[in-house]
């Protein structure tokens, strides 16, 4: 495996997460576990006329979930419901290793976690936020919130 | 120090390879290998029915390896000796068999280090029969005192489950004044086996235990066979575990009477490969010999620990003296998560384990989220352990972290 694969986006998500925080204006939340670690992070949206104005999430977990985390904050921050899920299936397909170059480009920094489609055994970290952002999107339609 | 090595294919296979979770697992020796393909090659057939003779050479060889098993941990009998697939199938045996002797308003006491496969049969039983489990607790350095057991049993307990050695913190119970103890109060005791039989002589009767449980695969032998051990007048009065075939004296439309010890709680058709690859292992083991195994994987623990303890942000699980944890060391390094460091360590070909160590409880109890553990085995040498160390000091740095 890739020695260079903790990169510094990687990394520098890791220790100096912008997103991490409580979020007191949040609109909706949602709890994601990985049973495989028992890691679990839960993430906050304020969502407000159509559009996410901020988000944030809290919990522990590894440098792969929190840097993932993280960075998809600063890609869905500003865009609607719908567009933050298009970039979801984008990053799934990345994962999943079908990911085609122009798409990998909407990702922006979320490109970083593009070697974890070769580690099984960490998919689930990367996906953990991800797949928590989907649900809490999901109830928002199902729920007729927002 | 001989190279125990040569005797381990994988090692030839994977010459890179640190392989530091024989806790998980142990790597297996041409011997087992070798033994179990003759036994397919040569001596195949359904064991116990055929009247026929390969059916008769499969049905020596399986109970030919009950033998090896009952002389290995001292039983007295083979009928004490019950073939499962692993340590955790046999707790659950005792659990599910244990018919009338748990009852509404009776105790279980549990270690509080114990692998989940040593409580959730507990917890399990304790539901279906309205009984309440109670748990030891151990301190900080993964001690449990004979006081604290004498305060936590009660008139009403039946049972006391706990780990000869703790997989986590590798530590060594008193299992034999816990058996005393226990057996003054009309308590019996089960111990899980499953790290401590592949590493130290252990007896039966020396220990006084009255269930012992362990894994083949944890002692150089293929996956699928692990052993349960039981007192012969306990395992009498137990109803069987599993219906089905190879279990029945006779059996009409509406009855069956059970055969005799112990395959009454053998159901079906056995594992022989798997039991002769055990009795295999024992062999292996022996020729090694215990003297040799306990002496080799304490000093690779000794050096491991005392390099690990001098390296900063490196907190080391359980107990403060290299003495205490027999070729397991669980430990945690600040700022990392444990998950990290197992990827870092694969990415240097070492082999180790990141989780909770199916001991959710005991790291609730210690008030870590997850650890990571490195295990050893007689097999390892020193530059194994140094490979782990010079990977564990470029962690933090690895990581993002200055110095
Ligand atoms: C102390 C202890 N008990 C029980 C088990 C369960 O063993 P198995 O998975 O082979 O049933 C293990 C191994 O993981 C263990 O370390």
């Amino acid at each position: 495996m890739a020695d260079n694969f903790y990169n510094e986006v990687l990394i520098d998500h890791n220790l100096h997460p912008q997103h991490l925080h409580e979020l007191p204006c949040a609109t909706c939340s949602n709890a994601g576990l990985n049973p495989t670690c028992g890691d679990s992070l839960t993430l906050h949206l304020s969502i407000d006329g159509g559009v996410i104005k901020d988000g944030s999430f809290t919990g522990v977990g590894c440098a792969i979930s929190q840097a993932s985390t993280d960075i998809m904050l600063d890609l869905i921050i500003g865009r609607t419901p719908d567009e933050a899920r298009h970039l979801s299936e984008l990053f799934g397909r990345m994962i999943g290793g079908e990911i085609s170059d122009d798409e990998l480009e909407e990702l922006e920094e979320a490109g970083a976690l593009q070697s974890i489609s070769k580690m099984p055994a960490r998919v689930k970290c990367a996906t953990l936020g991800w797949k928590t952002l989907d649900k809490l999107l999901g109830e928002q339609i199902t729920g007729g919130g927002s | 120090m001989s190279d125990y090595k040569a005797d381990f294919p994988v090692f030839a296979a994977y010459k890179d390879l640190v392989y530091l979770d024989s806790a998980a697992t142990t790597q297996k020796p041409r011997q087992v290998l070798e033994a179990v393909e003759k036994y397919y090659r040569e001596e195949n057939a359904n064991p116990l029915r055929g009247l026929y003779e390969l059916s008769v050479k499969a049905t020596d060889a399986y109970e030919n390896a009950r033998e090896s098993v009952r002389s290995f941990i001292g039983a007295a009998s083979t009928r004490e000796i019950i073939f499962t697939r692993n340590a955790s199938e046999s707790l659950n045996l005792i659990s599910y068999c244990f018919g009338d002797l748990v009852r509404e308003g009776d105790e279980i006491l549990a270690a509080v280090s114990e692998h989940h496969s040593n409580f959730l049969p507990w917890q399990q039983l304790a539901k279906r029969t309205g009984a309440k489990l109670k748990f030891l607790e151990c301190d900080k350095q993964g001690e449990y005192t004979a006081d604290a057991l004498n305060a936590a049993l009660s008139p009403n307990t039946k049972l006391f489950a706990i780990a000869q050695v703790s997989n986590v913190f590798g530590r060594v119970n008193p299992i034999k004044e816990f058996a005393d103890i226990c057996h003054k109060n009309g308590t019996l005791i089960v111990c899980d086996g499953a790290q401590s039989v592949p590493h130290m002589p252990v007896d039966v009767h020396e220990l006084g235990v009255d269930f012992l449980a362990f894994s083949g695969h944890k002692m150089l032998a293929p996956m699928g066979v692990g052993v349960l051990y039981g007192r012969e007048e306990l395992l009498e009065k137990m109803p069987p575990f599993l219906y089905g075939g190879e279990m029945i004296e006779y059996v009409t439309r509406d009855g069956a009477t059970y055969a005799e010890l112990p395959h009454k709680f053998e159901a079906g058709t056995v594992n022989v490969g798997g039991a002769v690859g055990l009795h295999a292992a024992i062999d292996y083991i022996n020729s090694v010999g215990f003297e040799n195994i306990v002496r080799r994987e304490s000093a690779l623990t000794a050096l491991a620990y005392e390099y690990m303890k001098q390296i900063p942000h490196v907190n080391i699980i359980g107990a403060d003296s290299a003495a205490e944890h027999h070729g397991i060391i669980t430990f945690t390094v600040d700022g990392v998560h444990p998950h990290d460091i197992a990827a870092i360590f694969d990415s240097e070909n070492v082999a180790i384990r990141a989780g909770h160590h199916c001991a959710q409880p005991l790291h609730q109890h210690l008030g870590v989220q997850s650890t990571v553990r490195m295990s050893l085995a007689f097999y390892n040498d020193e530059q194994d352990i140094e490979r782990f160390i010079t990977t564990l000091k470029s962690i933090r740095g690895r990581m993002g972290y200055g110095g």
